[in-house]
């Protein structure tokens, strides 16, 4: 039975809305900037039909998009409602692109969607296309912001302890911005959102090249998509590839949980494809490895060699006993208007994160015995054989949509995407972008734990004082809730997709007249 | 650039602004979901009711997520003590402000009346959720929280969801309800016509009347009936956020200490009650836009009056009073405030010029017939 502490219960309310929330995202990016392609063709070569086509996916779009939006909202409130401790903590660096994000980014998307369904009418072609491309850019430009916040969750840069407030403060927004991890994350976060257009884009298409219905929307369609998904696999590949990288520096217990790589290996690594990693033992069994692989990756080297499991658990008990002084000092001195943290402490502060991880364990940390200190660094293993899974399950994903990709790249420059096997397949493909970018969340997001921010605040310590049943109750009423606005939402998806381009008058898909008898 | 002190008070104003901002631009569609029950009857009258506000309520409510996110960076503590302080009260403006978007883009999706019906209520909750609620959050404010701070600044929130019902926060709720009410009126006197339009104005007088009665009451209660509060320490406006640094008392009439202090404050009450008033002269005299500016100018007006009486607590305690929240011990830091002013005073001039910009593009009267005829894009 699992324990549903406050803590628990938080947890779990923010991965299921974060998960949930993600669901609609990718879709966002990636057809956002599908539209604006497509009306860039319909405005270069004056073509009708590829207004019909943004018009049609510009109805798909906007169901998708209001569900973003309102599940957007619960994430900045859960920040407050169910992490306040970390909201305080952190909210001097972590809000700043939160904020920014609202003031560059979700104003435009959110101002220019509006007027993207409402200004057919009433904008010149040009004007149109702009505001499309608004809405794309300021979606993207959400993305990026919002991955600058979450990088520093992973890679906390640009920041520093003051023991006047208490809390992190911002010591340099060049660092916070220009965190390497923010910036592989974005990418390789955009390039799935484009994957995730791509294939919904190409598999509906197929649907309707499969049925012999709206031939000339659906190839066309299927054509951009196609090469536009190609680009974007191959970066998501390759960018993945980049965040594998910059994992391997700032989290190596990441990477090393994620290759369930128990001890060090002599360089280069071995990439471990299959196996089944043992959390009681700490091996992992019938393992199939690929040479020197992993060590290009990790390090982009033959020579360095990547740190397992077990030589970094040793490290966090290092620096668990390392930041004790830091702590004690602070539990004296800190929140006093003048306290400066002394010189010969400062390498100890650095250390106060993983100190805290002996919290769990006992209040008065500074009396922790030896065994209660190993116990607190074994806490520093995330859930090896999830992030095993998770991640070879995205990765293989990532090679199929490369591959189904070029498939549909060279059938469509053919003109012989019609054949039956090729859109079944692309059908049947419309799930695996969604399972690619939620085991994708995972591996990022529940292979950071036991941290909320990496060796600065473990995860327990983040909580709200909130009472345990307020958190059941909102997590009880968000999965009846989301629950019934999921199935709402995909069989409004479905009804509109049978409905499909053209049966409803050119002019209006988005909705339709209540027949006159009830309207008297 | 600016000394610590000043850009605490610049950030105190760009709340102000920002909340402005979500008043008066997201408050019109508050209103008009809690009013489109009452003043659309039939079917395409609530299509019109909903296409008034269709192509804009996206961008509104962003005004509401940057206040949010703003307050995140600017002043930590406030966010973090007032959303996890008021859990369950944000959990039910949250089933709100989702609800919203969904009922206004999926309601006429499907042409059964049961569905349209069921989001019709949905979006008349969505509406009455959070406004109500806004409302008895500020009213609390007022009346002071119980929460206080452990050594480790991690703050313990000693209430539950029935403190927040005390009589004074709920008549700020109804002043809450009546000021959106009049706003979202004003709005459907400008974008539609025919029989919504009659029945919003009628709708509107009410609630511009009532909203003038509330503000007298809450006023008077405000000045003689609830106790303020009142820095007794020195508070030094450029030290560290820490609110553990000071001390407070809680006295009877100190909220309304600042408009004695700087007399030209009071420009706002009188503002609130001028624009509830002209809000209904105009509308009788069919100049609808200038109905609607002086609407919005009793919305910014009624902000502004909270932010006075208040200034310098944002979030006061009334269990311990001297862990209160202020203007000079709540904010971030001195480098984050700086950054943030930047990229704010970059920034926001773009979003107004570009929201203008769509307003003008969608300008003219939503009507019944327009609708019906379906020949361009409506909910």
């Amino acid at each position: 039975m699992m324990d549903l502490d406050v803590v628990t219960l938080s947890r779990l309310q923010f991965a299921l809305t974060a998960l949930y929330h993600f669901l609609f995202v990718p879709l966002t990016l990636g057809l956002s900037l599908l539209l604006a392609i497509m009306e860039s063709v319909y405005v270069m070569t004056g073509r009708t039909v590829w207004r019909d086509a943004v018009k049609f996916w510009g109805t798909l779009f906007g169901i998708n998009f209001v569900m973003g939006v309102a599940t957007g909202v619960t994430m900045e409130f859960q920040f407050g409602t169910n992490w306040a401790y970390y909201a305080h903590y952190v909210g001097d660096i972590f809000g700043v692109p939160l904020a920014i994000e609202g003031l560059m980014a979700f104003f435009l998307e959110a101002t220019f969607v509006g007027l993207f369904f409402f200004g057919w009418k009433r904008l010149s072609k040009v004007q149109h296309l702009i505001v499309t491309w608004c809405v794309a850019l300021g979606s993207n430009f959400s993305a990026l912001w919002i991955l600058i916040a979450n990088a520093w969750m992973s890679n906390p840069v640009g920041a520093k302890f003051n023991p006047q407030t208490m809390r992190m403060e911002l010591s340099s927004f060049k660092d916070l911005f220009f965190n390497p991890v923010a910036q592989s994350k974005f990418v390789h976060t955009v390039s799935a959102g484009y994957v995730t257009g791509a294939v919904f884009v190409m598999s509906i298409g197929a649907y309707y090249i499969f049925r012999k219905r709206h031939v000339d929307i659906a190839r066309r369609s299927l054509t951009v998509a196609a090469s536009f998904g190609l680009a974007s696999a191959l970066s998501v590949v390759v960018l993945g590839d980049e965040s594998g990288y910059t994992a391997g520096e700032n989290q190596k217990m990441k990477i090393a949980a994620i290759e369930a790589m128990w001890e060090t290996e002599p360089a280069p690594a071995s990439f471990t494809l299959f196996g089944f990693p043992d959390l009681e033992t700490k091996t992992t069994k019938n393992e199939i490895s690929i040479p020197y692989v992993l060590g290009l990756i990790a390090t982009r080297s033959l020579d360095t060699p990547v740190v397992g499991i077990m030589p970094l658990v040793d490290q966090a008990e290092k620096r668990i006993k390392n930041g004790l002084s830091g702590y004690q000092w602070i539990s004296k001195e800190g929140g006093r208007a003048h306290a400066v943290v002394p010189d010969d402490l400062e390498n100890s502060m650095k250390d106060v994160g993983y100190s805290l991880l002996l919290k769990r364990i006992r209040p008065d940390i500074e009396n922790a015995t030896d065994e209660e200190i190993h116990q607190a660094a074994l806490s520093t293993i995330p859930d090896v054989p999830v992030l095993f899974w998770s991640f070879r399950i995205m990765v293989a994903l990532g090679f199929y949509f490369i591959a189904l990709f070029s498939v549909a790249f060279y059938l469509s420059s053919r003109r012989r995407c019609a054949r039956p096997w090729f859109l079944i397949m692309t059908m049947a493909s419309l799930p695996f972008p969604w399972v690619a970018a939620e085991l994708g969340w995972i591996v990022a997001e529940y292979g950071r734990q036991p941290w909320i921010i990496d060796g600065v605040m473990p995860t327990f310590l983040g909580v709200s004082g909130v009472p345990a049943t307020n958190v059941a109750f909102s997590l009880a009423a968000f999965v009846l809730f989301y629950s019934t606005l999921a199935i709402v939402d995909i069989v409004l998806i479905i009804k509109y997709i049978r409905i499909g381009p053209y049966d409803h008058g050119v002019g209006d898909q988005c909705s339709m007249p209540l027949s006159s008898s009830m309207n008297a | 650039m600016f000394d610590y002190m000043t850009l605490r008070l610049i950030w105190w104003a760009i709340l102000g602004v920002l909340l402005i901002g979500f008043a008066v631009m997201d408050g019109f569609d508050l209103g008009v979901a809690m009013l489109h029950p009452f003043v659309a009857k039939t079917d395409t009258q609530r299509r019109v009711v909903l296409n008034t506000i269709g192509p804009v309520w996206e961008g509104n409510q962003v005004w509401f997520i940057l206040a949010g996110g703003a307050t995140f960076a600017a002043w930590p503590y406030v966010y973090s003590v007032s959303f996890s302080g008021f859990y369950l009260a944000m959990m039910l403006v949250l089933v709100g402000l989702i609800l919203r978007p969904v009922a206004i883009s999926f309601r006429s999706k499907t042409n059964s009346a049961v569905w349209r019906e069921t989001w019709d209520w949905l979006f008349f909750i969505s509406g009455v959720l959070p406004s109500l609620l806004f409302g008895i959050a500020f009213g609390n404010l007022f009346v002071g929280t119980p929460f206080y701070f452990d050594p480790t600044l991690r703050v313990v929130y000693e209430g539950d969801i029935f403190g927040l019902l005390n009589p004074f926060s709920l008549l700020c709720g109804l002043v809450s309800l009546a000021l959106l009410l009049m706003q979202g009126a004003a709005w459907l006197n400008v974008k539609a016509d025919g029989e919504v339009a009659v029945n919003a104005r009628r709708l509107g007088r009410r609630a511009a009347i009532t909203l003038v009665i509330l503000i007298t009451v809450a006023g008077g209660w405000l000045s003689f009936g609830v106790d303020g509060y009142l820095v007794t320490s020195q508070l030094d406006p450029t030290g560290p956020s820490n609110p553990l640094l000071k001390t407070v008392v809680n006295v009877p009439g100190a909220w309304i200490t600042n408009y004695k202090l700087y007399p030209w404050s009071i420009a706002a009450p009188i503002l609130a009650y001028l624009g509830a008033i002209f809000m209904i002269i105009m509308a009788l005299a069919r100049k609808h836009r200038a109905s609607l500016v002086a609407s919005s100018v009793s919305v910014a007006a009624i902000v502004l009056m909270a932010g006075f009486s208040l200034f310098p607590f944002l979030m006061p305690s009334s269990s311990h009073p001297e862990q209160s929240l202020t203007v000079w011990d709540a904010s971030s830091s001195e480098m984050t405030l700086g950054l943030m002013l930047v990229a704010t005073v970059f920034f926001l001039p773009i979003i107004l010029a570009y929201t203008c910009w769509v307003y003008r593009v969608l300008r003219g009267v939503v009507t019944e017939t327009a609708i019906l005829s379906g020949n361009d894009h409506y909910y």
